[in-house]
C-alpha cells in the first residue's frame, strides 16, 4: 500500500462519516438543540446566581453566557466523542465494523481515521452553534473563531480517543447506557465547563482538585483561551497526554492479538 | 519460509479457545489454488472463528495461517489484500446506495478515481446490479444485498474469496443462484474460494470439503469420495450426529 492509499482511505472514511451524518439530521439537530438549552435557558437562569470574577484570558467583565460559550463547545465535542463510540459498538455488533478492521492498512491508522472523520463532523457542529449563538449576541474576538480550530481539533480528537478506547472495552450497545452517565456527566460537571475552578474551590478543595485532574477541564480551556486568541500551554499539554493515553488504551483494546476485541466480535 | 504448495490457502495445528472453551482445536486445512472448498459444519462447530482468524479479526496464540504465500502473522497486509470476505453479519451501510458501499470499500483498499469507477461498473454488471447501482441498499432484499456483498469482496481482485454463511436467510432460488455463482468463479476465474455453510445441499460432488465439528477437522477431502454411495446429508450426520 502506498501513502497515497493511506489518504484515499481516510477520505473515503470521512466521506462514509459525512454521509451518514448527512442522513441523520436529528442528531444534527440534537447536537445543536443541546448546548442551546444551556446557553439560553440555563445561562439566563443562572447569570444571577454566579458572580464571575475577572480570571484570564478575559480582561473585561463577562455575561455568564459568554463564559459558558467554551464549556459547550467541549460539551458538543464530547457527546459526539461518545456518540461515535456508540456507532462503533453498532458498527461491530452490524458487522461494517469488520470491513474496516480487515482492510489492508494498519489497523492503527484506520482507527485513527475513523477518529479524525469524527471530530471533523463535531468540529462543523461547534461551528454551526458558534454561529447561532453570535446571531444571539453572544459575540467572541473575530480572530478568536479562527483560532479555536486547531483547539477544537486536539480536544475533539482527545474526547474522540476516549470514546473509542470506551467502545473497545463495551461489550453491547446496551452497557452504553451506562458509559453515558458514567462518563458523560460526570465529566461534564466535574470540570470548568459551567463555572470557573475558583469557584468550586470555595464549596470544596477536593472537588476543584478533581476538577483540575479532568481532562475535559483542560481541552475547555484550551478552547477558551483559543476562542481569545491565546495558548494555554499547560492545557494543550495535558490534553495531549490524555488523548495519546486515551489513543494508546484504544489501540490495546483493538489489537487482535489482545482478545479485547474477540469476546465480542 | 513458504514452499510452493503455500501458494493456496493453509491453515497449520490451529488452536483457539474463548476463556477456557476450545473453539478450535488443532485445525489443519490446505485449499489448493483455484479450488472451492466448502467448509461444512454444524452450528458452533467453529467456523465462525475460524472465519475471524483467517480475517485477522483476531489472532490464534497456536497454529499458523498462510494466504497466497503471506503468512497472516508476519505479514497481515498482504494476506488481507489478497483475499476478498464476506461476512457471516451483513456488512452493507443501508443509508449509503450500492454505489457509495462500494466505493466505500475501493478506497479501503486504496482504489480510488477512474480506475475504482470501471471496476464497480464491472462488477455490477456482472452480478446483474448495474440498473440498481444508485439505489439504496435498505430497498434492496436480501438476495440483492448479498450479490452486493460478493460483488464489492470481488472489487480488489483478489486471488481467494471466503464466505461465512452467505446463503443465510435466502430463499432456496437465490440460494442456488449464489452458490452456483460462486462455484463459477473458481472454475472459470480460478478464485480460491473458501465457503462455509451447514447446507449439504450447497455442496457439489466435484468439491472439496472438510467437515468441521466441535472445533475438529472431521472429514477432509473430494466430496464425492467421501460420501460415497450415501448420501451427503446421510454422511454429515453421521459424522457430526453425536453432538445433538
Amino acid at each position: 500500500m502506498t501513502p497515497r492509499a493511506y489518504l484515499t482511505a481516510l477520505g473515503a472514511i470521512i466521506a462514509r462519516e459525512t454521509l451518514r451524518f448527512i442522513h441523520q439530521r436529528e442528531r444534527f439537530l440534537a447536537a445543536l438543540v443541546r448546548p442551546l438549552v444551556w446557553l439560553l435557558v440555563f445561562a439566563a437562569g443562572f447569570r444571577a446566581a454566579l458572580g464571575l470574577s475577572i480570571i484570564p484570558p478575559y480582561q473585561t467583565y463577562i455575561t455568564y453566557e459568554t463564559y459558558i460559550v467554551p464549556g459547550l463547545c467541549g460539551m458538543i465535542l464530547l457527546f459526539n466523542g461518545m456518540q461515535s463510540a456508540l456507532s462503533l459498538v453498532y458498527d461491530r455488533e452490524m458487522g461494517s465494523m469488520r470491513l474496516l478492521l480487515t482492510a489492508p492498512l494498519p489497523r492503527s491508522w484506520l482507527l485513527f481515521c475513523k477518529l479524525l472523520a469524527a471530530t471533523l463532523i463535531s468540529i462543523l457542529q461547534c461551528y454551526a452553534f458558534l454561529a447561532i449563538a453570535w446571531a444571539f449576541d453572544i459575540t467572541l474576538p473575530p480572530r478568536g473563531y479562527v483560532a479555536a480550530l486547531p483547539a477544537l481539533m486536539v480536544s475533539g480528537l482527545m474526547l474522540g480517543a476516549l470514546g473509542l478506547m470506551l467502545s473497545s472495552f463495551i461489550r453491547q450497545l446496551e452497557n452504553f447506557a451506562g458509559v453515558m452517565n458514567f462518563v458523560i456527566f460526570p465529566m461534564f460537571f466535574l470540570s470548568s465547563a459551567l463555572y470557573p475552578l475558583w469557584k468550586m474551590a470555595e464549596s470544596s478543595p477536593l472537588l476543584r482538585d478533581i476538577c483540575a485532574a479532568n481532562p475535559f477541564t483542560h481541552a475547555v480551556e484550551l478552547i477558551r483561551f483559543a476562542l481569545y486568541t491565546e495558548w494555554n500551554l499547560p492545557a494543550l499539554g495535558w490534553t495531549v497526554l490524555a488523548g495519546a493515553v486515551f489513543m494508546a488504551l484504544a489501540m490495546w483494546g483493538y489489537d487482535p492479538a489482545r482478545g479485547l476485541v474477540r469476546r465480542k466480535s | 519460509m513458504t514452499s510452493p504448495s503455500d501458494n493456496g490457502l493453509v491453515v497449520e495445528r490451529l488452536r483457539f479457545a474463548y476463556a477456557a472453551k476450545a473453539a478450535l482445536d488443532d485445525v489443519s486445512l490446505r485449499v489448493e489454488p483455484g479450488t472451492f472448498c466448502a467448509l461444512l459444519g454444524p452450528n458452533g462447530a467453529g467456523k465462525s472463528t475460524l472465519f475471524a482468524l483467517l480475517t485477522r479479526l483476531f489472532t490464534a496464540r497456536e497454529g499458523r495461517i498462510v494466504i497466497g504465500g503471506h503468512d497472516l502473522a508476519r505479514n497481515p497486509r498482504a494476506a488481507l489484500a489478497a483475499m476478498g470476505v464476506v461476512f457471516q453479519q451483513p456488512t452493507l451501510d443501508l443509508d449509503l446506495t450500492i454505489r457509495q458501499n462500494l466505493r466505500y470499500f475501493a478506497a479501503l483498499h486504496g482504489l480510488a478515481g477512474r480506475a475504482a469507477a470501471h471496476r464497480i461498473d464491472a462488477a455490477l454488471d456482472r452480478l446483474g446490479l448495474a440498473a440498481r447501482a444508485n439505489e439504496r441498499c435498505r430497498t434492496l432484499n436480501g438476495g440483492h444485498r448479498r450479490r452486493t456483498e460478493i460483488a464489492r469482496a470481488l472489487l480488489h481482485r483478489p486471488a481467494f474469496l471466503l464466505l461465512d454463511e452467505p446463503t443465510v436467510g435466502l430463499d432456496a432460488a437465490t440460494r442456488a443462484s449464489l452458490t452456483a455463482h460462486v462455484h463459477g468463479l473458481a472454475a472459470e476465474d480460478g478464485l480460491t474460494v473458501l465457503w462455509a455453510t451447514h447446507l449439504t445441499d450447497e455442496v457439489g460432488d466435484g468439491d472439496r470439503l472438510a467437515i468441521l465439528h466441535a472445533g475438529r477437522i472431521r472429514a477432509d477431502g473430494r466430496a464425492g469420495a467421501l460420501r460415497g454411495a450415501q448420501p451427503l446429508h446421510d454422511y454429515f450426520l453421521s459424522l457430526t450426529a453425536e453432538a445433538a
